[in-house]
Parts: C-alpha cells; structure tokens; sequence
C-alpha cells in the first residue's frame, strides 16, 4: 500500500472530538446502499425455496452491511484523494470531523460482523460471496484499478454485481442461471452509469488524480465507449427472457426499459458538450440508469410472483 | 479543553451511547428470534 491512506489535517477543533454517529452513518454511502439492497432483495425473492422471514430480513441486513462497510473501507483509503474533489470533499474523514482511524475500525469489525451473521443466519455459501464482494470492492477496485487504470469501473463493477447473487445464494446455498444473468446486468450497466457521471465531473476526477476514462481518453472516447457498453448491457438485459429464465412481464419491462436507455446512449454519443453546465443528457442518462436498474430488477420480482402463481 | 468543548464531547458520547444502547437492544430481539427461526 505504497501510495495508501495518509494522515488527513484535523478540522477546526484542535480537541480529539469522538466521531458524530451521523458520520459513521455517511461513512457506509447511503444512498448507494438502496440499490444494493434492492437488488439483493430481488435477487432472494426470485430464488426457489422459502426462508423464514426473520432469516431473509437477517440476509438483506447483512448485504446492507457488508456495502457498507465495503463504503466505508473505500472512504479510509480515499480519504486524500476526496479532498481534492468537490463532490466528495465534505465527506467525514476530508472534512476532518473524524480520525482514520476511527473509519478502519468502523470497516474492518462491520465487515466481519455482516459475514459472520450471513453464515450464522443463513449458510456460509451466502457469507462467502459476500466476503468476496467486501475484499474485492476494497482492495481489487479501490486499492488496485481505480488509481490505475481507466478500465477501474469496468472490472470494478462486479464488485456491485454481487447482490443478487449473494441473495439468491442465501435462500438455495447455491447459484443459478438467472442470479449469473442479473450479475452480468448490473456488470455491463456500470460503465454507462459510472461513465455518463465522469462525463460532467471530470475535472474533479482530474484534480485528484484519479484515471477515469474522461480523464484519460478524453470525452469523444469516453461518449463512444457508453454507446457500446450499453449495446452489451441491453444484451445482457434481455438474456434473462430469450434464455426463459424470466417471463414476459420482465421481457417488455426489459424492452422498452433498454430502448430509452440507448436512446439517451445514442444522443450522448453523438454530442461534443464540453461545459459541464451544459451536459443536460449526460446527467439525465445518469439519473435514468438508476431507475433502469431499479425498473428491471422490479420487473424481475413481479414476473416471478405473476408465473409462479 | 474548555468546558465548551468538554460539554461537545459529553454530548456526543452520550450520543453515541444511545446509539449503541439502541443497536445493542435490536441485535439481542434478531439473534433471539434467528435462533427460534432455526429451531423450528
């Protein structure tokens, strides 16, 4: 860890001040933990068999953790690099409002506490994959490719794929076609997500140092290159019903879901917007692949309950 | 330390214990009922 964590300049109080739970609560990136939830959750309500209430609360608990933790792992190593940019520079540890480690120890006992109660409350199958997406999200993304290479988010992205399969595996013990099929959904719809977002941001990105494919490729490159993860990515939307694991109700969703999506691929790619002001369809694919992944997962749910019926 | 950042410190331990008191409860009520839930 050459390049690791260093020591972040006390803020304003120069009195070692215990950490507000509220921080510790922004450590963990609410808001990125909704779609992993949900996706979880879907992945464990489409999986065959029963698990009583209390243990399938028990598992999705455990994979809001484990993000979370995952997150707050992130934000210790990051926490220079944050500082140098606008979007992140608020966060906990650059703001200075809390030690680093304070935020290590957060991680690493939420960490093992999310994995152990997986294996506990569900099987050790379920705990072991989640254990895989904490270690892979911090050390494989964040330590290894994201300072790295522009191709960070691409690899990186399994690392927020893992959800359904950990809440597929939780109910079964074991994986399927379709939790594979949603993995790979989630997988190929990073870039995109992740790529429209640098778009407008870059030059935060640039300021921190950070490689990402704006930065480093530059725009028309970076524009071209969402076009064609989102060709893949409607592929990988619509395996799940060409290969019958899913129905119809998933496979319309999935069609006119995609349809919109390269739509607004298309016209991204097509535009040479520099100011990021004026990146308008930049941010509302941004904006829009969110509700993307939530629209199909949802439809991934209704599906199984209306055939299953 | 002032007392104006001794009482900041107070508050937020306090804070902090309520917190934990609180997650500390929960978790006693989850592994109670994960254990009954096994059991059945």
């Amino acid at each position: 860890m050459g390049s690791g964590p260093q020591p972040v300049q006390p803020g304003a109080s120069a009195v070692p001040l215990p950490a507000d739970w509220r921080d510790l609560l922004a450590l963990t990136k609410p808001r990125v933990l909704t779609l992993v939830v949900f996706t979880g959750l879907c992945g464990l309500l489409v999986a065959p068999g029963e698990l009583p209430l209390v243990l399938a609360f028990t598992a999705i608990l455990c994979i809001a953790l484990g993000a979370g933790a995952a997150g707050a792992l992130n934000q210790w190593y990051e926490a220079d690099r944050d500082a140098k940019m606008k979007r992140t520079a608020g966060r906990p540890l650059p703001a200075g409002r809390m030690s680093r480690e304070t935020a290590l120890h957060f991680g690493v006992g939420l960490a093992a506490f999310s994995v152990l109660l997986m294996g506990v409350a569900t099987n050790w199958f379920a705990a072991a994959i989640l254990a895989t997406s904490i270690l892979f999200y911090v050390f494989i993304y964040t330590i290894w490719l994201k300072p790295r290479t522009a191709q960070n988010i691409v690899i990186g992205g399994a690392a927020g794929a893992f959800p359904p399969l950990i809440g597929w595996a939780a109910v079964t013990g074991d994986i399927a076609a379709l939790p594979v099929a949603l993995f790979m959904l989630i997988f190929f719809w990073t870039p995109p997500h992740f790529w429209s977002l640098a778009l407008f941001v870059r030059m935060d990105y640039a300021n921190a140092g950070i490689p990402m494919l704006p930065v480093v490729a530059g725009e028309v490159a970076t524009r071209r290159q969402i076009l064609g993860y989102t060709s893949i990515m409607g592929v990988a939307a619509l395996a799940p019903v060409l290969l019958q694991l899913t129905g119809a109700i998933y496979g319309v969703t999935a069609l006119l879901a995609t349809a919109v999506f390269a739509a607004m691929a298309v016209q991204v790619s097509l535009r040479r917007e520099s100011d990021p002001a004026r990146m308008g369809p930049e941010r509302r694919l941004f904006k829009y692949s969110v509700l993307y992944l939530f629209l199909l997962f949802g439809a991934v749910v209704v599906d199984h309950w209306v055939f299953a019926a | 330390m002032t007392p104006e950042e001794q009482k900041l410190v107070q508050e937020r331990q306090r804070a902090r214990a309520r917190i934990m008191a609180m997650i500390l409860a929960a978790l006693v009520v989850l592994f109670f009922a994960i254990t009954i839930a096994k059991m059945a």
